[in-house]
C-alpha cells in the first residue's frame, strides 16, 4: 500500500513506512532538509510545517496521518506572498543566531499572519510559544513579525 | 596569541577565484563571528560583501587558534584579521607607488578600487593582490581604517536559513552513509550486563548492525528512522548493572570549603601553595549564593559524521575545540594526529562544551569498524539532556565590613564548585581521552579523572570573583570540588555567572540595608570612568521609564573578566500571587569598545540576557540514584516566547578603544538584576537559583 502526500504543491509517492514520522520522510526520502529535528517529542517546534495553512509539528505524527492534506515546508514557503514577506522580514531584521529554530519560526509566523494580519505582541508570543530558541533571538524575531505585518 | 603563532598575512587571508577568503580558527556557533570577521576585512579593504568569504574551519589548514570560547574571538581572530588586512592595504599602496608613482597619500581606496597618479581608470585591489601575493609578515603597527564606515552587516547564511537551504551537520547525506544512534546507559555508574533475547540477530536480519565495545552500545543502518526504532528496541533489551547508582545527596550540603581543593586568589589568579588568607574580622554582612547544575540545552542534539578509509579518519563536527578534540581522539584510537582531520560544520548554538565532542568520538569509534563508510551519528533529545557535561553547581560565599562612612572597608569572596574544565584537552594519564564519554564505558575503560584547578586569571571558578569596585581590604579563595555527582564542563560565562550574581546581589543587599541608592552606592566604589558612564546612562534610561505600579526594579553592573565588555542592567518585573515572576522589561547598557557589528553585538547581549533569564527563573538539572530525570523540555523547562520581556539595548560605541568580546558579558548582571528586582517587589531575597514559584514560596514561609 503506497502513500501519496501533497507537498509544496506536488503529489509525491512515498516509499517509506507510512508509520514513519513525517519529518523523517521529508528530510530523508524527499531530501527536504530545511525542517529540523530538535526533540522528536513535539516540545521544541523545530520541525513545524504548514498543514492546510496552519503550523503543525511533524516529528511525532506518522506520515500516513497527513494523507489528503496540503503540506508546505520551509522550502515551499516562498510560493506564497505571506511566506516571502516573512522570509524577507527575518533577513531584514537579522532574526536568527545559530538558525536551527529559524525554519520552524518562519513557518509559524507565516501561519500566524495568514490567520491574523496584524498580531499584537502578546498574540505573536502566544503563537510562537511552542517554539524554543536557545540563543535568545526572540526580540529580533518579534521585530521581524512587526515588520512582516506592517506594524512598524 | 593568534598573531604570535600565525604572523603572516597569508595565515589570515587567501585568494580564491578572484575573491578574498578570510582564514580563521574560530568557529561560528551562532555568535556571528564569521559575519564580524568578513566585516572587518571588508572594512579595512573597502570591499563589497560578494568579494569576501570566510573559509571553512578545519584542522587541515586553518590557523590553530585553540578554543572558540571565553568571548575571545573578536580580540584574537578579529584583531589578527584586521591587522593582516591593514598590512595588505599598505603593501598594495606601496607597490603602486613604486610602479606608477606618487606617494601613499596620493592613492585612494574606495569600494575595493584604487585611484592615483597615472591611473586613467580605477584599479581593482584584488587584482593587485593577485600580482603581489599575500606572503608578507603582518605589521602589528599597520594603520587601521577609521571606525564607523560600515553598518548593518548582513548576517552570513540568513537568506539560506529562511529558505531552508542552509546546511547543518545534521543534514549531511553522503553516498553509502549509515546513520547511527547510541544506547546510552541509564546513568554514569551503570554497566552493560547483557542484551536479552535475540534482538541483536533480528536487527542484523533487518540490515542493521549493532556495535558494542564494553558498555558502549550503538546501532547503525542505512535509513534513519529504522535506526531510531532499533535503538529503542535495543535499549529495551539491555540489562544494566546499576552499581551504586548516582550520589543523590543534597548537592548544596556538599558545596563547602572543607570539601574543596583550596587556593588563594590574588588579582583574579589562583596562587599555588600560597597560604589561605585570614578571615576578615568584624564583618557586618554575610551571604551565600547558589546555583544548580545547568544544561547548555542546545536546540539540536549533538551530531557528528566520521569516515575511516583505513589510514585517515575524517570527522565533521560542531565542536568548539577541533584542535584539542583531534588530539584526544587520536590518542584514544592510537592514531597519529596527522591521520585525524576534523572539519567544522554548523550545529545549533552550544553556549559552551555540550555533547559535540562526545558525539564526534562515538562516531569515530563506529566508523573505525566500518571502513570507507560515512557514519552520521546523532544524539537524541534524551541523550543530550542526560549526557551533556553540565555547568557545575556552585556556591559563592561573601562577607563584608562596612565602615562608619557607609563604604565597603573589607570584602571576602569564596567560590565553591565543580570544574568547568571538562573539555577533552590532552594531558598526563590520558586526561584528554578520559573526558570523552564513550571511553568511560568501553571494554578497556578510561575512567573520569578528578577536576584540576584552572590557574588562569579569571579562569574557571574565579572568573569575576574579584569585584570591580575599589575596596581597601580584600580576600579571595577558590574551592574546587574535584568530584561531583554529575559530569561538568564549560558553560557560558564559567564562574562569572554565579560570581556576578552573588556580588551584585550582595551590593544590592548592603545598599538596601544602608538605605542607600543602588546607583549611588555602586558609583561610590567605582573609579573607572567607562563604568560610571554606563551607570549614568542606565539611570537616565530609567528616569525616562518609571516602573509600573506594583512592579519591582533591580539593577546590576559588571565588566566581563574585569577586562572585557562592561554591562549595566535594569530589570522590571512583577511577582504574581502564585509567586510566578513575569519579566516586563530589561535594559542593557553596554560598552564593548569599538563596535564591529552593531546588530551582532546587540544580539549577543540580548541572547545572553535571555539565557540568564531562563537560568534565573527555570533551569536546574534534577537527578536521583537511578539517573538524571531532566530528560526533555518538560522535565527541564526553559524560557519560551511568552516569558520574553521587552529588551532595550544601548551600546556606547568607543571607536578609539579596542574591540572586546561580548557574548558572555550580560548573563551575570542579568541574574543579579532579576533577583534584586524580586526583592524590590516582594522583600524576598532569592540567593539560590532558579527563582521558581516554589523557591519564592518557601522563602516567604521562612520570613
Amino acid at each position: 500500500m503506497s502513500l501519496t502526500l501533497r507537498i509544496n504543491g506536488e503529489d509525491r509517492s512515498i516509499l517509506s513506512d507510512p508509520e514513519t514520522p513525517l519529518v523523517y520522510v521529508l528530510r530523508n526520502e524527499l531530501k527536504l532538509k530545511g525542517s529540523k529535528l530538535g526533540c522528536g517529542l513535539e516540545q521544541c517546534g523545530s520541525c513545524a510545517v504548514l498543514v492546510d495553512g496552519k503550523a503543525e509539528l511533524s516529528c511525532v505524527s506518522p506520515a500516513a496521518t497527513f494523507e489528503g492534506r496540503d503540506i508546505v515546508t520551509i522550502e515551499g514557503l516562498a510560493a506564497t506572498e505571506i511566506g516571502r514577506r516573512v522570509q524577507a522580514a527575518f533577513v531584514e531584521t537579522n532574526a536568527a543566531q545559530c538558525g536551527y529554530c529559524t525554519a520552524g519560526l518562519v513557518v509559524a509566523v507565516s501561519s500566524l499572519l495568514a490567520e491574523n494580519e496584524s498580531p499584537d505582541r502578546d498574540a505573536a508570543k502566544a503563537a510562537l510559544d511552542p517554539h524554543l530558541c536557545r540563543c535568545g533571538a526572540h526580540p529580533h524575531v518579534l521585530r521581524a513579525i512587526e515588520i512582516a505585518s506592517g506594524r512598524s | 596569541m593568534s598573531l604570535a603563532n600565525f604572523p603572516n598575512v597569508s595565515d589570515w587571508l587567501a585568494m580564491s577565484n578572484g575573491r578574498l577568503q578570510v582564514r580563521t580558527g574560530k568557529v561560528d556557533i551562532g555568535q556571528r563571528i564569521s559575519t564580524a570577521l568578513a566585516g572587518i576585512a571588508r572594512h579595512e579593504l573597502t570591499l563589497p560583501s560578494n568579494l569576501v568569504n570566510v573559509q571553512t574551519v578545519g584542522t587541515d589548514g586553518s590557523p590553530d587558534e585553540g578554543m572558540t570560547s571565553g568571548s575571545n574571538s573578536i580580540e584574537q581572530s578579529g584583531h589578527a584579521v584586521r591587522l593582516a588586512a591593514a598590512t595588505l592595504r599598505a603593501q598594495v599602496v606601496t607597490y603602486l607607488c613604486n610602479r606608477l608613482g606618487g606617494r601613499p597619500e596620493d592613492w585612494s581606496l574606495e569600494k575595493g578600487e584604487l585611484t592615483g597618479p597615472g591611473t586613467n581608470r580605477p584599479l581593482a585591489l584584488l587584482d593587485i593582490v593577485g600580482e603581489i601575493g599575500l606572503d608578507m609578515p603582518v605589521n602589528p603597527g599597520a594603520r587601521i581604517a577609521d571606525a564607523g564606515a560600515l553598518s548593518g552587516l548582513p548576517m552570513r547564511g540568513l537568506p539560506e536559513l529562511v529558505q531552508g537551504t542552509y546546511r547543518f551537520l545534521h543534514d549531511l547525506d553522503l553516498p553509502g552513509m549509515r546513520h547511527a544512534r547510541v544506547v546510552h546507559p541509564p546513568h554514569a555508574e551503570a554497566r552493560l550486563g547483557g542484551i536479552r533475547s535475540d534482538v541483536e540477530a533480528k536487527l542484523e536480519d533487518e540490515g542493521l548492525s549493532v556495535f558494542r565495545d564494553g558498555s558502549f552500545l550503538a546501532v547503525t543502518g542505512p535509513a534513519e528512522w529504522p535506526v531510531v526504532r532499533a535503538a529503542q528496541r535495543l535499549a529495551n533489551a539491555c540489562e544494566w548493572d546499576a552499581g551504586d547508582g548516582l550520589n543523590d545527596s543534597d548537592i548544596y550540603d556538599a558545596l563547602t570549603q572543607a570539601n574543596g581543593l583550596r587556593l588563594a586568589v590574588e588579582d583574579g589568579m589562583p596562587i599555588k601553595d600560597a597560604p589561605i588568607p585570614n578571615e576578615l574580622t568584624e564583618t557586618t554582612h554575610h551571604a551565600r549564593y547558589e546555583r544548580p547544575f545547568t544544561m547548555h540545552g542546545a536546540l539540536a542534539p549533538s551530531a557528528a559524521c566520521a569516515t575511516w578509509d583505513g589510514k585517515t579518519l575524517q570527522i565533521k563536527t560542531h565542536s568548539q575545540g577541533i584542535y584539542i578534540l583531534r588530539e584526544s581522539i587520536a590518542e584514544s584510537l592510537d592514531l597519529s594526529t596527522d591521520d585525524v582531520i576534523l572539519t567544522f560544520m554548523p550545529g545549533s548554538g552550544c553556549y559552551g562544551h555540550n555533547g559535540a565532542d562526545d558525539a564526534a568520538f562515538e562516531a569515530a569509534l563506529i566508523a573505525m569498524r566500518l571502513p570507507s563508510t560515512p557514519v552520521l551519528l546523532k544524539w537524541t533529545r534524551e541523550d543530550e539532556h542526560a549526557w551533556e557535561p553540565y555547568g557545575p553547581a556552585g556556591a559563592t560565599e561573601l562577607a563584608a565590613r562596612i565602615g562608619p562612612d557607609g563604604r565597603l572597608e573589607a570584602f571576602s569572596a569564596e567560590a565553591i564548585g565543580g570544574t568547568f574544565r571538562g573539555r577533552p584537552r590532552s594531558g598526563p594519564n590520558q586526561a584528554g581521552p578520559a573526558k570523552l564519554l564513550a571511553n568511560n564505558f568501553r571494554a578497556d575503560p578510561i575512567n573520569p579523572q578528578p577536576g584540576v584547578p584552572n590557574m588562569n586569571r579569571h579562569g574557571g571558578l574565579q572568573r569575576n570573583l574579584v569585584p570591580i569596585y575599589d575596596i581597601p581590604e580584600t580576600r579571595y579563595v577558590k574551592n574546587l570540588l574535584p568530584r561531583m555527582p554529575l559530569r561538568t564542563s564549560a558553560l557560558r560565562c564559567l564562574g562569572a555567572a554565579l560570581n556576578v550574581f552573588a556580588i551584585e546581589s550582595f551590593m544590592d543587599e548592603i545598599a538596601r540595608d544602608q538605605g542607600a541608592d543602588p546607583f549611588a552606592f555602586r558609583k561610590a566604589h567605582l573609579t573607572d570612568a567607562r563604568a560610571i558612564a554606563i551607570l549614568e546612562r542606565l539611570e537616565m534610561e530609567l528616569v525616562a521609564r518609571p516602573a509600573k505600579a506594583g512592579s519591582g526594579r533591580g539593577i546590576a553592573y559588571a565588566q566581563y573578566k574585569n577586562a572585557m565588555t562592561r554591562v549595566g542592567v535594569s530589570v522590571d518585573l512583577k511577582v504574581s500571587d502564585a509567586a510566578e515572576i513575569e519579566l516586563e522589561r530589561i535594559i542593557l547598557v553596554a560598552d564593548a569598545g569599538r563596535v564591529v557589528d552593531r546588530d551582532g553585538l546587540a544580539a549577543q547581549l540580548e541572547g545572553g540576557a535571555l539565557q540568564a533569564a531562563s537560568w534565573a527563573l527555570k533551569e536546574a538539572v534534577i537527578w536521583d540514584r537511578d539517573g538524571v530525570t531532566s530528560r526533555d523540555w518538560d522535565s527541564y523547562p526553559v524560557l519560551r516566547f511568552s516569558d520574553v520581556p521587552e529588551i532595550d539595548v544601548v551600546i556606547l560605541d568607543k571607536p578609539d578603544c579596542k574591540s572586546v568580546g561580548a557574548g558572555e558579558a550580560s548573563p551575570g548582571p542579568v541574574l543579579a538584576a532579576i533577583s534584586n528586582a524580586v526583592c524590590d517587589a516582594t522583600g524576598l531575597r532569592g540567593r539560590r537559583l532558579p527563582l521558581t514559584p516554589d523557591t519564592l514560596t518557601s522563602l516567604a514561609l521562612q520570613e
